[in-house]
């Protein structure tokens, strides 16, 4: 990296921290602590280029050339402008605007479990939130998730206590309404042993102008717990997102996890999962992505220890000029014995100037295990369309049907049935529109 | 069945096609009238199953002279899925899968776009469960069969099954069953042709490609055709797949050469 590079992408940062002074103090001297070291792990860290291996695929020089500042103000919003996002089945509802809380559009829950704000709970949860917020070592030296707790104040909770199942989907929106801004969009699950519950994480917007969201998402399965994490992308066009998530599984926990990025011009996700001993998690993923947007997922299945089990479909389906990438590592660390690891990938080229770049990553250190990866990248098969054809149906309309079946594999792993039909939707339009 | 004063369905007139500059059909000549069921039998490679995908406007195969008349008009002028609407259908060898779309929302589309060129009523999701279900009957299929999605994990029986009763939907003028015995045990080859029989009217006609003398003593032909190297070097009834089981092709195809040798 020559100087002038690190010099204004360090800079870059640098006016990002500009507006961290005016984030309100925790009475929690901890949490002050955590985001000042947060702010100097930015300081020492640079934006990243493609010249860095995790990026090489994505260019992320457009967002630096975008000026962007935290919401001063928050956009008036009532309930029915936002209505349209709600999940039927969902009773407990954490609303965040541009990265603030809105207690008036949010329905929480404080007995039993909670699901709340984590500027509100703090105090009574102290010890246990410091204890995992934002510990995981995959967030370390990441320049993203790093900025992200230098403005950590609103925050989604958690907290499911021991032996608790909730039945109904949690859903936390984040709702971008303002241009120019810049939201840190945060989570916290904490899942006591043997706990189950199924977390809805929703990203969208109410404008078309650029904005960026750098969301960090953080979940703690203890023993046996087990928790079904969606997350979807629909940001606005001009949108960037970039996103780290990372999950601890601990002994015999399970963690099955759909997520579907639609859109955002830029958007990169990270996923992290770490697994101890027979703990089981899945990583599904749809990129559905046209025009000139870029989806980058990033995820790594780390096998930390015996009896493992880790399965992932992620599949893309890219238009227009769109560019899709996929880095699936799988970890299998040494003496994590009887691992069995499932990967694939599968692309779908729409048109020529569609573009994957795809990146399955083994690193095997124990020998007693059963891993497989396999990836694909191809056009639809014309003897399937062909089949559709001679079945009735027009040439158009089966390659819609058959593209729609491509994304609808990984849609209907989403355990939320009015979030399956609204997304299957949005594929169907989206399928039929690209073509 | 051969009916008197029966209409012409299809009419193939010295059809030639190729595949990527290779000729396959060379001449072929066929003619099928409602009522009738013809089956089309041939070693490898002689284009039995290129002709069939020809009939149904597979867009790998070049037509290069010839002409195909289907009640009297153009076929190969009509896209696939006119075609389709017009009354040919093809139950395919190899019939693909579509995970992710159901099989009754597959069925119900295919019916009610088929329907809709027709001019004929459409079935909301209620009906078109009803009607689909008595046919289901008539091929012995689970009731299960219509949640699943479009052909994934199906046994090669569930699958050939599927197929007819696609046919069974659609009702064709014109079916052409491509290998539709092939890989099937006794128990779904007997469904499959108790179907196809059902099916069979005297306004519709049946092309059986096959291989084997067996399915046609399940579904009993009134003319049976020898394909060789892209055309029918002979024709008879069903007593000849019953010759061919026993003597092979060897001795059709030097009959015919020895009678070309004489023409010249």
């Amino acid at each position: 990296m020559n100087e002038a590079t690190a010099q204004s992408s360090s800079s870059y940062l640098q006016n990002l921290l500009a507006g961290q002074p005016r984030v309100e103090a925790s009475p929690q001297a901890w949490l002050n602590q955590l985001r000042s070291a947060a702010v100097e792990t930015v300081s020492e860290l640079t934006i990243p280029t493609t010249r860095d291996e995790e990026w090489r695929f994505t260019d992320i020089s457009l967002l630096t050339r975008v000026s962007l500042q935290p919401a001063h103000s928050t956009i008036k919003l009532g309930t029915a402008d936002i209505k349209q996002f709600f999940i039927e089945e969902a009773t407990t509802r954490l609303v965040f605007v541009d990265g603030v809380y809105a207690p008036k559009l949010s329905t929480a829950a404080g007995k039993g479990i909670v699901v709340s704000n984590l500027a509100a709970e703090i105090a009574k949860n102290s010890a246990i939130i410091k204890q995992h917020l934002a510990q995981h070592a995959a967030l370390k030296d990441n320049a993203f998730a790093a900025l992200n707790t230098a403005f950590l104040h609103d925050a989604a909770l958690i907290m499911l206590p021991r032996n608790t199942a909730v039945s109904a989907p949690i859903h936390l929106l984040f709702i971008a309404s303002q241009k120019e801004v810049v939201s840190y969009p945060r989570c916290l699950v904490l899942a006591d042993n043997g706990c189950e519950a199924t977390v809805v994480e929703d990203y969208v917007s109410l404008q078309d102008e650029a904005y960026f969201t750098n969301a960090v998402t953080e979940f703690v399965l203890a023993d046996n717990a087990r928790i079904n994490h969606i997350r979807v992308q629909r940001e606005g066009a001009k949108a960037f997102h970039i996103a780290n998530c990372s999950a601890i599984l601990s002994r015999s926990s399970n963690y099955q996890s759909v997520n579907v990025a639609m859109g955002a011009r830029i958007s990169r996700y990270n996923l992290n999962i770490k697994m101890a001993e027979g703990a089981e998690c899945s990583a599904d993923g749809l990129a559905l992505i046209a025009g000139r947007q870029l989806a980058d997922t990033h995820t790594c299945i780390d096998h930390a220890q015996a009896h493992g089990v880790s399965r992932q479909l992620h599949k893309c389906i890219v238009g227009g000029a769109a560019h899709a990438v996929f880095n699936g590592k799988i970890m299998v660390r040494r003496g994590s014995q009887k691992t069995d690891s499932q990967q694939s990938n599968h692309t779908l080229l729409l048109t020529e100037k569609a573009h994957v770049d795809t990146k399955p990553q083994l690193e095997i250190f124990a020998d007693d295990v059963k891993c497989t990866h396999g990836a694909t990248i191809g056009q639809l098969d014309q003897e399937e369309v062909f089949y559709l054809q001679s079945r009735g149906l027009s040439e158009t309309r089966a390659r819609n049907m058959l593209t729609y079946a491509f994304g609808a594999e990984i849609i209907e792993r989403i355990p939320v049935a009015s979030l399956r039909r609204s997304l299957e939707q949005t594929v169907l339009e989206q399928t039929s529109t690209q073509l | 069945m051969i009916y008197p004063n029966s209409k012409t369905i299809l009419e193939v007139r010295n059809l030639c096609a190729s595949v990527s500059g290779t000729p396959i059909l060379k001449n072929m000549n066929f003619t099928v009238k409602s009522g009738e069921v013809h089956a089309i039998m041939g070693p490898n490679g002689s284009g039995k199953s290129t002709f069939s995908k020809v009939l149904a406007g597979h867009s790998d195969y070049e037509i290069t002279s010839g002409t195909v008349l289907f009640e009297g008009k153009d076929l190969l002028a009509l896209a696939p899925e006119e075609r389709a609407r017009a009354g040919v259908f093809l139950a395919f060898q190899y019939p693909i899968e579509i995970p992710g779309v159901g099989n009754s929302q597959f069925l119900r589309l295919t019916y009610n776009t088929v329907q809709s060129h027709r001019g004929k009523e459409e079935l909301d999701p209620l009906e078109f469960d009803d009607f689909v279900r008595e046919k289901m009957k008539l091929l012995e299929m689970r009731e299960d069969f219509l949640d699943r999605s479009v052909n994934a994990g199906f046994s090669g029986g569930e699958k050939k099954r599927n197929e007819i009763l696609q046919m069974a939907l659609l009702e064709p003028r014109l079916a052409i069953l491509d290998e539709t015995d092939s890989g099937l045990d006794i128990d779904a080859l007997r469904i499959v042709s108790k179907g196809v029989n059902y099916l069979a009217n005297k306004d519709n006609a049946i092309v059986l490609v096959t291989h084997y003398q067996r399915l046609l003593d399940y579904i009993v032909p009134d003319f049976v055709h020898v394909m060789e190297a892209g055309r029918i070097i002979k024709s008879g009834g069903k007593e000849l797949a019953l010759e061919l089981e026993t003597r092979g092709y060897d001795w059709v195809s030097d009959e015919y050469k020895a009678a070309a040798r004489v023409a010249a």
